[in-house]
């Protein structure tokens, strides 16, 4: 997985609450068997002024001028500003896949949905969560500065402003960790591969009828 | 020991491991995949050189992208036109085969919508943690289960290790005392529960739903409420269990049988919250107080009882609110204040993990019988949840009553739930459906969807338009 300590970026909008991940990449491009490839169709019913479909050359579809990300202000923005419940629905990873590949690495948002929230530490995007009102003077000072530039440092845990003000974040530790080495968390666990061995067998001991149940 | 909730109890029973970064290990007991979320993870597994940790804990089946049509089913995997559909199908078919996974392939008897099929073929047990890569994975939670729903990278996870890194989650307790009245189902309730909470009340939370309601419930009704608890925001929602649970768990496929099986039922019993047991969140609601619930807007929040209006930018109490209320009202192209019931109809979906095993296809039928179906309704769907359902319902002979009232009788899928295959909603069009999300473009780029029950969404089937199901006569207006 990709690292993350600090990253400096151009800012965009996604100002609108309880954003969903059928929002974030329509269910017809979930047919995919592959992990990349969905940074074009990132918003997808937000951006073009067509229907979608899996394989189509994007950059000949009709593009909505009034979505914000289309604006030649927003484009090759890095850090997503949104509002609160960002990510709420379905768990499909292609929301986060989508996001990095279109060339997000942190979204700052007043609170994310729980499964969004987790998919995204697995793919080496950063969902930041600040307070309402922090988000309200970010939107602000976004809207009012053509440019506008933050940037986020995981190391100190904190959102450091244009104006070197910053706002301070919290992060679990265990996260924090994997996202600044770039962890496999699998070979990590494989690593208590003995601790899983003794708990499958007292658990055998004490309720037979969980394994060996699916033949 | 302190006095413990049913979640607490689950955690405690499967914590492998407590890190001291507050993450822990926990062992995860059943794993269903399916054909969308899991491609990617079976890749990530062959790249690493890794196998699956345990056989007899995972069960697949194909549900997401299948087409319902008895045609196209019938020509099997070779015959799915869309070449991408069809290859993610075989992906599956080949990666379970590969690894040696049991799956109830397309057609076979089992197949099912993975929230459907699991209960029912009793791979779902009370006690258990159970995972899928489908948010609606909370709906095993009906059993007194640890369920939640996960993404791809810990697909591959629990296929590696048989576990999840995680963090425990705070317990809220939903209680909903009284008597439903008549007409009023579980998906009533569920509804009028996140339109009490929001979208994000559940958050960070797990739910127990608490109370006579749920307690004078069917289990197929507590798997109706659970499974939409991801829609309150929570990736867990479960019942405690009691008598009719492990009735239902009796002389399933995969449970356990004679002695074991009563060895296991006296552990289910004891997966009860005590009765000192603190919960970080309370909600209480009165069951009496619910009329059947419709959803008018573009989040599953956004709902009123049938009797009620459409609500109106200002009465709204704040700016991202109104903001909210107005983009929906746009989406919708409805007009605040007008009553829900005058909104017109163009298709119906009775269906989905949420609405699709027996007792909500009897439900269905007992409201279209005689009737039917309204000359402006363009397509009127009845998809069975599994194969299991559609065969129960054709030996109760219910497919006859859908078919001779004007609604099509479909193979089992997910379907127009999510419209990842042919059945979707035209842009523009209304549809009264029973699945469990209004978003945007959900059911169709830009589609409009009604979240309601099954015997609401059969009424607005015969009168075209959305209709109280307590005051429904069958005539057309």
């Amino acid at each position: 997985m990709k690292a993350f300590t600090q990253h400096k970026g151009l800012v965009g909008p996604m100002d609108r609450a309880n954003v969903d991940t059928d929002m974030i990449i329509p269910k017809q491009f979930l047919k995919s068997i592959k992990r990349s490839g969905f940074g074009p169709n990132l918003f997808d019913e937000l951006r073009y002024m067509d229907e979608g479909q899996p394989g189509q050359d994007c950059s000949q579809r009709p593009v909505n001028p009034e979505f914000p990300l289309n604006l030649p202000r927003y484009r090759n923005a890095s850090i997503l500003l949104a509002r609160k419940n960002f990510g709420c629905g379905s768990s499909r990873e292609h929301a986060p896949w989508a996001m990095e590949d279109y060339g997000f690495r942190a979204v700052i948002a007043p609170s994310f949905a729980d499964i969004f929230y987790n998919n995204c530490f697995k793919n080496g995007l950063l969902p930041v969560v600040l307070t309402e009102q922090q988000l309200d003077v970010l939107f602000t000072e976004m809207y009012a500065d053509e440019g506008y530039q933050l940037t986020i440092d995981l190391v100190q845990q904190k959102v450091v402003r244009p104006n070197g003000e910053s706002f301070g974040f919290e992060i679990d530790q265990f996260r924090k960790d994997c996202l600044i080495k770039g962890l496999d968390e699998i070979g990590l666990t494989l690593q208590s591969t003995q601790a899983i061995k003794d708990y499958e067998k007292t658990r055998a001991e004490q309720q037979p009828w969980v394994f060996g149940a699916i033949k | 020991m302190s006095q413990r909730t049913v979640y607490d109890k689950l955690w405690d029973s499967h914590l492998v491991k407590q890190n001291e970064d507050g993450s822990a290990l926990l062992y995860i007991d059943r794993h269903i995949l399916h054909e969308v979320t899991s491609p990617q993870a079976f890749e990530g597994l062959r790249l690493a050189g890794r196998k699956p940790w345990r056989l007899d804990t995972n069960l697949a089946t194909p549900d997401h992208n299948i087409s319902t049509d008895p045609n196209e089913r019938a020509a099997g995997v070779a015959g799915i036109p869309d070449d991408t559909s069809r290859i993610q199908v075989q992906t599956l078919d080949d990666n379970c085969d590969h690894f040696g996974i049991k799956e109830f392939k397309m057609n076979e008897m089992g197949q099912g919508i993975v929230h459907v099929m699991g209960p029912e073929l009793g791979a779902t047990m009370p006690g258990l943690t159970v995972v899928c890569g489908d948010s609606h994975t909370a709906t095993h939670g009906a059993l007194a289960c640890l369920a939640h729903g996960i993404g791809t990278s810990e697909v591959e996870h629990v296929l590696a290790s048989q576990c999840l890194v995680t963090k425990k989650m705070k317990n809220m307790r939903v209680t909903v005392e009284g008597v439903l009245g008549v007409g009023v189902t579980p998906k009533d309730v569920v509804l009028a529960i996140i339109a009490e909470i929001g979208t994000a009340g559940g958050n960070g939370h797990a739910i127990e739903f608490a109370g006579s309601v749920f307690r004078d419930m069917s289990i197929e009704g507590r798997m109706t409420v659970c499974n939409m608890a991801i829609e309150a925001g929570a990736r867990v929602g479960l019942v405690a269990v009691d008598e009719k649970t492990v009735d239902y768990c009796r002389g399933r496929k995969f449970m356990p049988k004679g002695e074991m099986f009563d060895k296991a039922a006296e552990y289910w019993r004891t997966l009860i919250s005590d009765a000192d047991a603190v919960f970080d969140t309370e909600v209480q609601m009165n069951g009496s107080e619910i009329a059947p619930q419709v959803s008018w807007g573009t989040s599953p929040e956004m709902v009123v009882p049938v009797t009620g209006n459409i609500p109106r930018v200002e009465d709204q109490t704040d700016a991202v609110k109104q903001k909210g209320v107005e983009r929906a009202l746009e989406y919708m192209g409805l007009e605040g204040g007008a009553p829900i019931s005058s909104v017109a109809v163009d298709r119906v979906f009775i269906g989905s993990c949420t609405n699709s095993r027996i007792e909500d296809m009897r439900a269905a039928a007992s409201v279209v019988k005689g009737h039917t179906v309204s000359k402006s309704i363009k397509q009127a769907l009845v998809v069975p949840g599994s194969q299991m359902v559609k065969e129960q319902a054709e030996a109760e002979g219910l497919d006859k009553v859908f078919i001779q009232a004007g609604l099509d009788w479909r193979e089992p899928g997910c379907s127009m739930c999510l419209a990842m295959n042919a059945d979707k909603l035209g842009a523009g069009e209304h549809c009264a459906s029973t699945s469990n999300r209004n978003f945007e473009g959900r059911q169709g780029n830009g589609g409009r969807t009604h979240l309601m029950s099954p015997e609401m969404a059969a009424a607005a089937a015969i009168t075209g338009h959305i209709v109280d199901v307590r005051e429904f006569t069958g005539d057309q207006s």
